[in-house]
């Protein structure tokens, strides 16, 4: 019996192709589908939150109240953050591991392909949750509020004073939680077991070293963000105190748990970019990685103390001297294996012969715009310049040069530099100048000018503004809807690119070294790709 | 890194994940707004309302039920079928190894917030530190000690002991985790008789555990005013020994499913994966406990 049974199963592997129709990406065990999903996805999530953020930049466009009201404001705050944190870069980022980390090492697909799929599907269940609940606001009987406490939940915000929405946001945090640790675990998994002959965990690409680094982060810290909103139940329904001072408990609990998972969630949107980057500009500047070992050992120092400095969302909120010293400086100490990072690329890059292709540029606007981002936290470090500066746009200026011109840049980078393995078609140059140029030019316009109204005092998380600050707000705006606009010139490129219009691509477009395995295999990849494992010498 | 003779089994495509997050959706609508219609703030009673609610969410737990044991039937039969040697069992095994580290994290974000509670907020309520004014303005007659048996709005409950029935819990644990070795042993060593009698044994140890920790839930609601509603104290209690002892019951059914699979045969000396995946759980569950039992119970 168990002969015929695994001679059955060999006699399927014979006939493998791809599936075809719904059943092929509803029931897909394969990387690159799975991979397509989660990227088509995420996209879908960066125009929906991109649309959140427009109505905020629409309301603060002039100041007074003109399109929405404060409450209503509060809820797209809330909900835009939430969307782009967990719907439109953490599934971008695992799209792009799912895609590339089995090409990468030359492995046959994730080594769990059934839990890979589960990953993929509950995301979509429960962003219908969250952005059901925006819909039922603008559009329901009654208006219903969406989730309004701001991406950070914190309480008594979401607890004592939480809208009926927070009970059904707490379980779709759940399922987010349950779908990124899968993911992770599928990574980790992959990395360890399913490597070809003769790669060897030094000679991975750094992609795949800053992914395993981040998986290990996501397992560390998503069972913590399920802990908070678990508590944040449990006081709102079944009278527990955890943060409730009457009862012995604390809402600054809240916040040393949720930024527990918190901080080392910033850096798990932010090390794949690492990784990515550090593929890009060797290719480009043709010349190997400067430091490669000392990239992995400060992306694992990065991952490690960023365990350890939480509290610096904290500052102001009164914590004993020692404590805030201790974190003040640990997360001072955090920029050093980061400042490693950005001077090996530029060494990469030094008496290089660069070329200017579009992943390069992207590339290149990471490495200096995220620099600019990175610089601005080390202000924000400071305690007592935090003091000054903490709920002021100038937060909102430093993550979101961190995390747009850093973690969407580095996604936009990947796209343009992996699109002609994954499609077979090289994505369209013109669009896609006019796409780099007017994402670069409308980024700054949006996010530079937040650094001065927040240094002028401007809090973050208000429908309404002095007046001092109208001029700079109103090009905040302009910036924001060009930004926004730019972004649908993407959709054109990768959809293009679907179709297959456009210059066909070869199998290693961008002359990249024979070491990286992605570029061994045919353009676009065929469905299957190292059934049987490459030997690395 | 495994030898590259043999190719890695990937999987047909499957319904079962699509399946699972259906299940899961269900349980998120049904549990959300069942949890919000039968309850009130402050207020630990269940008012037995929301049925509809209810109802979906019965219904999302079966359906996931279902699929966990369809899918789980496929890969058993990948198994016997002999596709799980080599490289695939490493990665069930990783993949498991994995998970209980998360579970581990999660238990970590409790026991952090009962470190939390116990060494600073509650010496700041009373007053330590630079809280002095905080005390004298917001509640000055509380003070601070642990257990938390009076909360600064006045609520009072009596601690949980570390005698007698957590005790007898934690012996029952401990020598759980010897029968399940033993079995395991017997397992490997091809003594079926021996190795049905251990499994059966630790089965019945869970059950008895989950039977006294019921007992121990009513003595505390009954006869000792703890409940969920007694302040940062009761709130850590119920929830750590909850999240713990459900995850006893997932352990038990997963020892319970070994058993039965035991009886039919599945498993041979050098194929038993889940076997084992099931044994490290139920040491995992074991560890927590010894935690709990030292940090909650006793000190
Ligand atoms: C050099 C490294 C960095 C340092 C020193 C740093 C420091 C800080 C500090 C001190 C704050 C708190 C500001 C306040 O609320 O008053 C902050 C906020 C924030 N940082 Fe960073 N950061 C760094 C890198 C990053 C990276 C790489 C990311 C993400 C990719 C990031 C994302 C964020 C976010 C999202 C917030 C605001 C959270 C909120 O309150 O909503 N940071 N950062
Ligand atoms: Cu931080």
């Amino acid at each position: 019996m168990t002969a015929t049974t695994a001679e059955h199963h060999d006699h399927h592997d014979d006939h493998h192709h791809a599936p075809h129709g719904l059943k092929r990406w509803l029931f897909s065990t394969n990387h690159k589908d799975i991979g397509t999903l989660y990227l088509w996805f995420s996209f879908a999530m960066f125009l929906v939150g991109g649309l959140l953020a427009l109505v905020i930049r629409a309301e603060l466009m002039y100041p007074g109240l003109q399109v929405v009201d404060p409450e209503f404001f509060n809820q797209m705050t809330t909900v835009h953050g939430l969307v782009m944190v967990f719907g439109a870069i953490m599934p971008a980022f695992v799209g792009l591991a799912n895609w590339m980390i089995p090409l990468m090492i030359g492995a046959p697909d994730m080594a769990l392909p059934r839990m890979n799929n589960w990953s993929f599907w509950i995301l979509p269940f429960a962003f219908s949750i969250l952005i059901g609940s925006v819909l039922m606001s603008a559009f329901g009987a009654g208006h219903p509020s969406a989730p309004n406490f701001g991406w950070t939940f914190y309480a008594p915000l979401s607890t004592t004073y939480g809208p009926a929405s927070t009970d059904l946001f707490i379980l779709s945090v759940h399922m987010m939680g349950i779908s990124s640790i899968m993911g992770a675990i599928n990574v980790v998994v992959t990395v360890f077991n399913l490597r070809a002959p003769g790669m060897t965990l030094m000679k991975m690409p750094l992609f795949v070293w800053t992914w395993l680094i981040t998986a290990f982060l996501l397992i560390a810290v998503m069972p913590v963000l399920a802990g908070a909103v678990t508590m944040m139940l449990t006081d709102r329904h079944f009278g527990t105190d955890f943060f409730n001072a009457a009862g012995g408990g604390d809402p600054v609990l809240f916040q040393h748990v949720f930024w527990f998972f918190g901080h080392p969630e910033v850096y798990i949107m932010i090390l794949p970019s690492f990784g990515i980057v550090s593929s890009i500009i060797p290719v480009f500047a043709r010349k190997p990685l400067f430091g490669y070992a000392s990239m992995v050992y400060a992306t694992a120092s990065i991952a490690l103390l960023s365990f350890v400095v939480w509290a610096h969302h904290m500052f102001t909120v009164g914590m004993p001297l020692a404590g805030t010293l201790f974190f003040m400086y640990m997360t001072m100490l955090i920029s050093v294996p980061t400042g490693v990072k950005v001077f090996n690329w530029i060494a990469t890059m030094w008496r290089g012969s660069l070329t200017f292709e579009l992943p390069m540029k992207w590339a290149l606007a990471f490495v200096i715009l995220f620099t600019c981002g990175g610089l601005s936290g080390l202000m924000l470090a400071i305690t007592p310049a935090d003091f000054q500066y903490h709920d002021t746009y100038f937060v909102v200026a430093h993550f979101h040069y961190v995390l747009v011109s850093g973690a969407v840049f580095s996604i936009m980078a990947a796209a343009y530099y992996w699109l002609p393995k994954w499609s077979g078609v090289m994505p369209n140059k013109i669009l896609g100048e006019v796409h780099f140029w007017f994402s670069l030019l409308s980024v700054n316009l949006l996010f530079f000018p937040m650094h001065f109204v927040g240094l002028a005092g401007m809090p973050r998380r208000y429908a309404d503004y002095a007046l001092q600050f109208t001029d700079y707000n109103f090009w905040i705006s302009i910036g924001a809807f060009w930004f926004g606009a730019s972004q649908l010139i993407f959709l054109a490129v990768a959809v293009l690119c679907c179709m297959k219009k456009g210059e066909k691509a070869p199998m290693n477009p961008w002359n990249a070294p024979e070491e990286d395995l992605e570029w061994t295999v045919p353009s676009p990849a065929p469905f299957h790709t190292f059934d049987t494992p490459p030997v690395i010498k | 890194m495994a030898d590259s003779s043999n190719k890695y089994y990937v999987p047909e495509s499957s319904p079962w994940p699509l399946s699972g997050s259906i299940g899961l959706f269900m349980i998120a609508l049904g549990a959300g707004n069942f949890i919000q219609q039968s309850t009130d703030f402050g207020q630990d009673v269940l008012k037995h309302q929301g049925t509809g609610a209810g109802w979906l969410l019965l219904a999302g737990a079966l359906w996931l039920i279902a699929t966990l044991f369809f899918w789980w039937r496929d890969t058993i039969k990948e198994s016997i079928s002999g596709l799980h040697e080599g490289r695939l069992s490493g990665s069930y095994r990783q993949g498991m190894v994995w998970f209980i580290f998360s579970e581990v994290m999660f238990f970590s974000a409790f026991f952090g917030a009962m470190f939390y509670a116990r060494w600073l907020i509650v010496p700041w309520l009373a007053g330590e530190g630079n809280n002095a004014m905080t005390h004298e303005l917001l509640w000055p007659n509380f003070q601070a000690y642990w257990p938390l048996t009076t909360t600064p709005d006045g609520r009072t409950t009596q601690a949980m002991g570390a005698w007698g029935l957590p005790a007898i819990n934690t012996a029952i644990l401990l020598v759980s985790s010897l029968t399940l070795t033993i079995a395991h042993h017997s397992l490997i060593a091809g003594e079926r008789g021996k190795l049905i009698i251990f499994q059966g044994i630790t089965v019945v140890l869970g059950i008895i555990f989950l039977c006294l920790q019921v007992e121990e839930y009513i003595h505390a609601y009954q006869h000792m005013g703890l409940t969920l509603n007694s302040g940062i104290y009761g709130s850590l209690f119920f929830l750590l020994t909850g999240f713990h002892g459900m995850h006893v019951t997932m352990g038990t059914v997963m020892l319970l499913i070994m058993f039965l699979r035991i009886l039919k045969g599945h498993f041979s000396k050098d194929n038993h994966f889940a076997y084992e995946a099931a044994a490290w759980y139920w040491h995992f569950v074991d560890v927590v406990w010894l935690f709990l039992y030292i940090c909650v119970y006793w000190l």
